[in-house]
């Protein structure tokens, strides 16, 4: 269980948009962290939906996600790993 | 901070613009397994640095609007032909990543002709063969991996043995060749079946830029919407019912052993093809042949000539001979022969013009010239001569001469004259010989000259002038005394 | 420029290679095997590639492949294999893909036999395959247009990005004759629309599906549009003594050859005959016979089918003068002294038609 001090090892955005709702990653996510909504996207289905907390960036969901774009999955960085990702730009989010 | 460590592939696209209507989103049902593999191939194609020379090859199915989504080379192709065409694709661009990707009913249906042969060529290409045991485009049919008992819309009552047999296990069946080098079947039904996809779809496509030979990569993969499952409980259908069927596992994997299986073609210049076809760009002079101050009579002028006999009696070689020594004299010719079966073994017979004028009809219905070399062929053709042309027969071979008295009839008993001088195989080469003796239509020395540019061997050339030598000798006794070499 | 005693057969892969083809995709029959079998010996080592099928149906679809990645390829079968080609043809078609095939016809229907007929023409010609398009069609009747005709159909493919077939009976393919090769070899345009496995083409995508009505109506109209302007002018025809002539016959492939020798015979009797021998099936020469039709009283087509060709020509002369029809079927290829008969039987019911009785007219059909 992560520490209330500590970040998250991982994080991930679902695009609302283009999930289907077909639950897969939700089965998928080992630490459980994610679930359908009760509500719909503009097509009608219950997107999946970060609890919030608790990732470990494992990716599981992404690769049980069927669709393309619907599931970024985020990992931390180590401080030197981030400071070498700021001078190449490579990292594209900091929270 | 945090990184972006999986997210879309960047040889899938960001924006599906060439699909109507939603450009977010795939056309593919909730839970349907090809989404998943979709990512799995970019990322390797990515993984592997080949997206610019990736071509995919969409099939017809479920999976025909891949190009929606691959920002890779894409060809679309009928139902089932894809090996086909991913194979002139391969042999075209030996350096590109070509995949085939096909779905059940494309495959092992339709298709089940072209991926056999594809597989036993081991054509250096990627298969991947999606099976979710059904037809899902086209509404839910049954398929030849459908499982026994299975209810589809065209098997209602679940497929039987006694109606539509048994699922087909195309990994197995296409193992048992000898061509492929790598077949894998992975599944699409829990985190670790799809890690271990992942890890064969990248083989799949490493085992061809490494130039291995072919790798078929069978996929499990879910269609609720066909079964009438939620996507959950299509994947636990997976496990449960097409798992025992259809096991998961390496099925076949000789990679290790397979190298330089690209095929790449030759390089060569234009000179060099030229070469090869025997194209000669010398400008030699053309020659236009006449017969005004020759010494060729007018009855023999313009020669329309049958030749006919037993096939392996040279006489369509003979017909070529004349053509070809007529064409070098400057004469407009043609060769046509009889073809198909009866030319193994039955009769064989060709029509030969050999004229100043150029050639109209080359079929010959009413020769000038017969030459004869067997009795079938002579009765066949001797009513047809034109009054007052020739027939020239084989009587060592042919016990009765033509009754016909109103043409000019030359008995050589060719195949003793050509027995006697070292080979019966010579005898057409007499019969040449007795041709040009009687008609001078065409000198002795050009087709000796001919006879020397097509025979490499010196002692055949030197066989050949003694068979002509002994038929222009023939002609000249004959014409003046009775015909006394006959059988 | 020497010459060459050849096969058609042979000419045709000869041809090909000069053309700049740099693939061959085909499967072994009657009386087309010498293309196949010439192709092997000369594809591999001029720098192409040579592969024996699985099937027809695997041949044009290995066609289909390589005219995708842009270069010229070709394919050659007799009836019973056009047959089983006609999906891919119409896939090319659709998808815009140059190639070449040609069609070397045996008897049919059926397994038929393997001697000359010309009953193809209607499967070739028409398009025997889905769907609203055209192949180039060409008839050669001789080797020296089996090397001509061929080099004209990589032109002519490439130009409108479409199938071109070399359309010839199994006599002019089996023949020998003289041929002299271009003095030129062949490097093929560009093709920017092909896709390459590399950068520059990843965007390019080869296909026929149009899925919404709208756009496929659209893209049948470019097509359409296509045809139109890209094969404008290019029907040909040979004439052959049509200046004074009273009537004229009409065949192709070896029938114009046998037809050439009768109308001589038949010139030497006095009788005004010409003859006129479509070289493109596809495009028709229509303008060409429409204009012969107000010349002559009568037409003669003479074909080894039961009645194909015919129906152009009567198309073209659209009811203005009488189109008799003589055929033989079966491999049976008619004899000059039988077309002559034929010619002057024709010639008599021109001019005195009341003592023809139209019974022995419609013997062959009319």
């Amino acid at each position: 269980m992560k520490s209330e001090e500590k970040e998250d090892r991982g994080r991930i955005d679902i695009s609302t948009e283009e999930c289907k709702g077909c639950g897969l990653c939700v089965e998928a996510c080992a630490p459980n962290v994610m679930q359908l909504s009760d509500g719909f996207n503009s097509r009608g289905y219950h997107p999946a939906v970060y609890l919030g907390s608790g990732c470990t960036g494992c990716g599981v969901c992404f690769f049980a996600c069927p669709e393309p774009g619907a599931i970024t999955v985020f990992t931390l960085l180590s401080p030197a790993k981030a400071a070498e990702a700021a001078s190449l730009s490579l990292a594209t989010t900091t929270l | 901070m945090y990184a972006k460590s999986f997210q879309r592939p960047k040889s899938l696209f960001g924006e599906f613009s060439r699909k109507s209507g939603d450009h977010l989103t795939t056309h593919y049902c909730p839970g349907c397994g090809h989404g998943n593999l979709h990512k799995y191939i970019a990322e390797a194609i990515d993984e592997l640095g080949m997206q610019d020379r990736t071509v995919l090859v969409n099939p017809v199915g479920c999976s025909v609007f891949a190009y929606y989504y691959f920002d890779v080379g894409n060809i679309q192709v009928p139902h089932g032909r894809a090996p086909a065409a991913a194979t002139a694709v391969k042999r075209a661009l030996p350096d590109s990543l070509v995949i085939s990707y096909q779905g059940d009913g494309d495959l092992a249906a339709i298709g089940g002709n072209e991926i056999l042969h594809c597989a036993n060529r081991g054509e250096n290409i990627t298969v991947f063969f999606v099976n979710n045991a059904i037809y899902g485009m086209t509404g839910g049919q049954m398929a030849p991996t459908t499982l026994l008992g299975q209810r589809t819309s065209t098997s209602p009552t679940g497929r039987q043995i006694l109606e539509e047999g048994f699922p087909m296990h195309v990994s197995e069946l296409l193992a048992s060749l000898e061509g492929p080098s790598y077949i894998e079947r992975v599944g699409l039904f829990d985190n670790k079946s799809r890690m271990r996809a992942r890890k064969a779809v990248k083989k799949g496509l490493q085992n061809q830029i490494e130039g291995r030979g072919f790798s078929l990569i069978e996929v499990l993969s879910p269609c609720p919407t066909g079964w009438g499952l939620t996507p959950t409980d299509a994947c636990n259908w997976v496990k449960e019912n097409l798992l025992p069927v259809f096991p998961l596992g390496v099925i076949k994997d000789v990679t290790a052993d397979r190298e330089n299986w690209n095929r790449r073609r030759l390089e060569v210049t234009p000179e060099r093809v030229a070469e090869v076809l025997g194209i000669t760009h010398a400008t030699a002079e053309k020659r236009t042949a006449t017969w005004t101050d020759s010494n060729v009579a007018t009855c023999y002028r313009d020669p329309r000539i049958k030749l006919a006999g037993f096939g392996g009696q040279g006489v369509l070689f003979l017909g070529k001979l004349l053509a070809e020594v007529g064409m070098r004299e400057g004469f407009n010719v043609s060769w046509l022969p009889s073809y198909g079966p009866e030319m193994r073994g039955g009769t064989a017979n060709c029509a030969v013009n050999i004229s100043t004028l150029p050639v109209g009809s080359p079929l010959i219905s009413d020769p000038s010239v017969l030459i004869a070399t067997n009795r079938p062929s002579l009765d066949k053709f001797a009513p047809e001569v034109v009054s007052g042309g020739v027939i020239l027969y084989d009587s060592s071979l042919i016990d009765t001469a033509p009754t016909r008295d109103d043409v000019e009839v030359l008995a050589v008993p060719a195949t003793a004259i050509a027995d006697s001088i070292g080979s019966p195989k010579v005898a057409n080469i007499v019969m040449l010989g007795a041709y040009i003796g009687l008609t001078n239509v065409l000198p002795k020395e050009r087709v000796v000259a001919v006879i020397e540019s097509m025979t490499k061997k010196k002692a055949l050339v030197e066989l050949n002038i003694k068979a002509i030598d002994a038929g222009i000798e023939h002609a000249s006794k004959a014409h003046v005394a009775e015909d006394s070499w006959a059988v | 420029m020497a010459q060459e005693l050849i096969k058609g057969n042979e000419a045709v892969v000869k041809a090909a290679i000069m053309a700049g083809c740099r693939s061959f995709y085909g499967y072994p029959i009657t009386p087309a095997s010498e293309i196949a079998e010439a192709a092997a010996r000369y594809f591999h080592e001029s720098g192409g590639t040579f592969l024996q099928a699985e099937s027809e149906v695997g041949a044009i679809n290995m066609v289909y492949g390589a005219a995708s990645c842009g270069e010229r390829t070709m394919t050659a079968s007799s009836g019973p294999g056009i047959s089983l080609m006609q999906e891919g043809i119409s896939y090319l078609a659709g998808s815009e893909l140059p190639c070449v095939i040609v069609d070397i016809m045996r008897g049919g229907p059926g397994l038929g036999n393997i001697a000359p007929e010309q009953a193809d023409y209607h499967q070739v010609v028409k398009g025997g395959g889905h769907g609203s398009y055209h192949t180039i069609v060409l008839a050669p009747n001789s080797a020296q247009e089996m090397c001509d005709l061929t080099f004209l159909a990589f032109e002519l493919a490439d130009r409108v990005r479409n199938p071109a077939i070399v359309l010839a009976d199994g006599f002019i393919g089996q023949m020998m004759e003289p041929v002299e090769f271009p003095d030129r070899m062949v490097e093929p345009d560009d093709k920017p629309w092909a896709v390459h496995g590399d950068a520059e083409t990843r965007k390019n995508l080869i296909t026929s599906i149009y899925l919404s009505p709208e756009d496929l109506e659209r893209h049948v109209r470019h097509l359409e549009t296509k045809y139109a302007l890209e094969t404008d002018g290019i029907a040909m025809c040979e004439k052959y003594h049509t200046g004074d002539a009273e009537f004229l016959v009409i065949g192709y492939g070896i029938v114009s050859r046998v037809l050439k020798t009768a109308v001589d015979h038949a010139r030497e009797m006095g009788i005004k005959v010409g003859l006129l021998r479509p070289i493109t099936l596809w495009p028709f020469p229509t303008v060409q016979i429409a204009y012969e039709a107000n010349y002559v009283k009568s037409m003669l087509v003479v074909e080894l089918s039961t009645g194909q060709l015919v129906d152009d020509v009567r198309l073209a002369v659209n009811g203005e003068i009488p189109v008799r029809f003589y055929s033989r079927v079966g491999g049976v290829v008619p004899t000059t002294d039988e077309l002559l008969t034929q010619i002057i039987k024709a010639s008599e019911a021109d001019h005195v038609r009341k003592v023809v009785p139209a019974a022995e007219e419609s013997l062959w059909g009319v």
